[in-house]
């Protein structure tokens, strides 16, 4: 069969599964956009280029699906780059297509050229520079692969005008599938080595105070129930990182919830006070370590991670096993199960009575407002909570909101957490939060943003609007660029350059509206459960909820930035002697 | 050159466009340093050898090997440990040799086995081959009478072959 390369890639996209692309297409792209009127997959216009990155990575992380891009050349292709980085960072399957000028033209400063290949090698796992439509079948089966086995991530195929235009003759290929790829460099690790999970396993039945650190690999290993059974088969407390949060049920009496700079007091000296940390698909970032030398001192480190790299890279691990986490898990659990757990395991009671203490003497807290006071968030997230389906998705932008989303919420179901976390992306979540509910389309998907991130990206609720994609927005508008703010009083003396945004320009419930969307403004405690239950109801069109909070208030605790988690800050209302 | 700092890895890669930017770009963003580089095709012309000799003062050798290993063109990476490993490196110089001391330098050139490919009326064009060692010896001593330029290639290395009998283990692939 005769196709032409823009043909040939839609047909490699529908044999690889595809059932969406978010893009917009531009001149070099155009070619490639003209077979999608006769594919079945479908595609979402949208509104900015990041939006569309950041929706492919929304779906991934809502489904475990990669997520598909398409874009033009040059300046379409620099908008995508944070998109991609973002999803480097957080190793989410991603596969992107940009357009390139014909490739005669490459490296002549064409209209729209740029280097997109060489701009975006830092920030993909992989890119392609396709020079043959021949090639097309085998690059976006090798794309796909790349992306989503080993620990996942971002690739890129760079497509040349003329290798997709029907009307040149060198774009003619005859059609096939590679049913297997050739990659002799790219050989993923997937078990973990049996005598390392003997030895893990026997550290584990001899720990006195073992904690679970699980990270983000869990979610990208599809690992929540292996995790679940192997915590409850040696009763080990578990953690859950800003990436990995519902990976582990937060109503579950071992969930200790978040570890790190915001993470609960509990949770963050459960580490510090270990004598085991069992490290699953984590990668003991700086915002979960602190000062790296003072981070859980006493504790021998189990570290499983399908990256190799990793293992070593910032804490040398006792035991290091490359793998697939949930393999290794259930291979550990085996392991654990020969060696006679749960009844080898020692008496633990007098270190879940320390845990326990914690628990109860550093919950987290905060004081309600009084009346006339702006809405304090937290109230404003329990009430979000409390009243939305348990299996709802939540995706947050980064600040502030996002650190009380994480703490507030009650994740009792996998993947239902999307957020951006090690490049900290700002005006991540309403796109992300479209991505996600076009993969999950049965799930309510609530985005909590800031006000400073909504106006990153909020034209994307025209394609929401349009795409009849009914997400529903929190925005928790306190007027600032909270986080900024927050450290700005705390280790800059109250000087405020640059952070105040007016919590009135723009008009939220206006531009909501404008952009075909239900707007609504809340200023009160007691319409603040109207609102969202008014907003449950909606299911036609995105609905956004411009929630007036208290620019005061301030995330705790915190472990500020190089110090020691030993020097954790609770609650100002909890100071009153220390630990 | 301190060999303590310094180690030899041998890099196989698929010779594909962009192959060794993604190797330099490597080095450059996560903060490793490159003392030596020398890029060329193997007798398999889907492959090239990248013989790199990296400072283990910037980053541990065992995190630069993992993060190489992740670059999908990236093949086969073997550390080639000193002693264990034949090396060699080409030096090309121009060198001052007014003609009072013009015998001098050639007898030097003659020592150490190279070759005279130019000559002028006060400079000489010389080549060298070896081990990188005794081409630092050679720039030392020719340095009294002045170089007016000069450019090593970075050392190319292979492992040492064992003495296997015929029923020994299958051999190493390259």
């Amino acid at each position: 069969m005769k196709l032409n390369g823009g043909q040939a890639l839609i047909k490699s996209l529908e044999m690889e599964g595809v059932d969406v692309i978010f893009g917009l297409p531009g001149g070099a792209i155009l070619p490639v956009y003209d077979p999608i009127i006769d594919s079945p997959i479908r595609h979402i216009l949208v509104r900015h280029e990041q939006g569309a990155g950041h929706m492919a990575e929304g779906y991934a992380h809502a489904t475990g699906r990669p997520g598909v891009a398409m874009v033009t050349s040059g300046p379409a292709a620099t908008n995508i780059v944070t998109p991609l980085c973002d999803a480097y960072m957080d190793s989410v399957p991603m596969v992107c297509i940009t357009g390139q000028v014909p490739y005669a033209a490459i490296g002549t400063d064409a209209f729209q050229e740029c280097d997109t290949t060489g701009i975006t090698m830092a920030v993909t796992k992989h890119n392609f520079l396709v020079t043959d439509p021949q090639d097309i079948p085998r690059i976006v089966r090798e794309a796909f692969h790349i992306a989503t086995t080993g620990r996942p991530g971002p690739v890129l195929i760079d497509v040349p005008k003329d290798i997709v235009d029907p009307q040149n003759p060198r774009s003619a290929m005859d059609w096939y599938w590679p049913e297997t790829v050739d990659l002799p460099g790219y050989h993923p690790v997937t078990h973990g080595e049996p005598a390392l999970i003997r030895e893990a396993a026997e550290l584990i039945l001899r720990a006195h105070r073992p904690v679970i650190y699980a990270g983000g690999g869990i979610l990208k290993a599809r690992g929540a129930e292996a995790l679940l059974e192997l915590a409850e088969l040696c009763d080990i407390h578990v953690v859950t990182t800003l990436m990995a949060r519902s990976a582990f049920p937060d109503d579950h009496r071992l969930a200790l919830g978040m570890p790190g700079m915001h993470g609960n007091y509990t949770a963050v000296t459960a580490i510090q006070e270990s004598d085991l940390l069992i490290a699953l698909g984590s990668r003991f970032d700086d915002r979960v370590t602190g000062k790296v030398a003072a981070f859980a001192p006493d504790a021998k480190i189990i570290h499983v991670d399908i990256d190799p790299a990793e293992l070593g890279k910032v804490r040398q691990p006792d035991v290091g096993i490359a793998g697939d986490s949930r393999l290794v898990m259930e291979e550990l659990i085996r392991a654990l199960s020969e060696l006679g757990a749960p009844k080898a395991l020692p008496d633990r009671s007098a270190w879940k009575s320390r845990l326990s203490g914690w628990q109860e003497r550093y919950p987290l807290t905060y004081e309600m407002s009084e009346p006339g006071e702006l809405l304090k968030p937290q109230f404003v997230l329990e009430t979000l909570r409390d009243n939305t389906p348990e299996d709802t998705i939540v995706a947050s932008g980064v600040g502030q909101h996002q650190m009380w989303t994480s703490q507030y919420w009650k994740f009792n179901h996998p993947y239902t957490w999307v957020n951006s976390g090690g490049l900290g992306t700002m005006g991540f979540s309403v796109p992300a939060a479209i991505g996600a509910k076009v993969g999950r389309p049965d799930r309510m998907v609530w985005s909590v943003d800031g006000d400073g991130c909504f106006q990153m990206t909020a034209q994307e609720l025209v394609t929401a609007a349009t795409e009849r994609i009914p997400i529903k927005v929190a925005i928790l508008n306190n007027a600032y660029l909270g986080m900024v703010r927050q450290w700005q009083e705390m280790f800059y003396e109250e000087r405020y350059s640059e952070v105040y945004l007016s919590p009135d320009l723009p008009d939220y419930k206006m531009w909501a509206e404008a952009m075909g969307c239900i707007g609504m403004r809340v200023e009160s405690p007691e319409e603040v459960l109207p609102a969202i239950e008014k907003a449950n109801e909606i299911d036609d069109r995105p609905v956004v909820i411009d929630f007036r909070t208290d620019a005061r208030e301030k995330v705790f605790p915190m472990v500020p930035a190089g110090l020691s988690n030993s020097e954790i800050q609770v609650d100002p209302n909890q100071r009153d002697g220390g630990r | 050159m301190e060999t303590r700092k310094h180690h030899v890895l041998s890099v196989l890669v698929e010779n594909k466009p962009g192959v060794l930017t993604r190797v330099a770009g490597l080095f450059a963003r996560r903060g490793f340093n490159i003392f030596s580089l020398a890029v060329a095709p193997t007798d398999d012309e889907r492959f090239s050898r990248i013989t790199v000799v990296v400072d283990v003062e910037s980053a541990p050798l065992e995190q630069i090997i993992k993060q190489l290993d992740k670059l999908i063109n990236v093949v086969r990476i073997d550390e080639l440990a000193p002693g264990e490993t034949v090396e060699r490196e080409l030096l090309l110089a121009t060198l001052r040799a007014r003609p009072e001391v013009r015998g001098q330098v050639i007898e030097l050139v003659g020592v150490f086995e190279g070759r005279i490919l130019s000559v002028g009326y006060d400079e000489l064009i010389v080549s060298l081959d070896g081990s990188p060692e005794k081409l630092d010896d050679f720039e030392e001593l020719v340095g009294n009478y002045g170089i007016v330029a000069l450019q090593r290639t970075g050392r190319v290395a292979l492992r040492k072959l064992h003495r296997r009998t015929p029923l020994s283990e299958v051999p190493e692939a390259s």
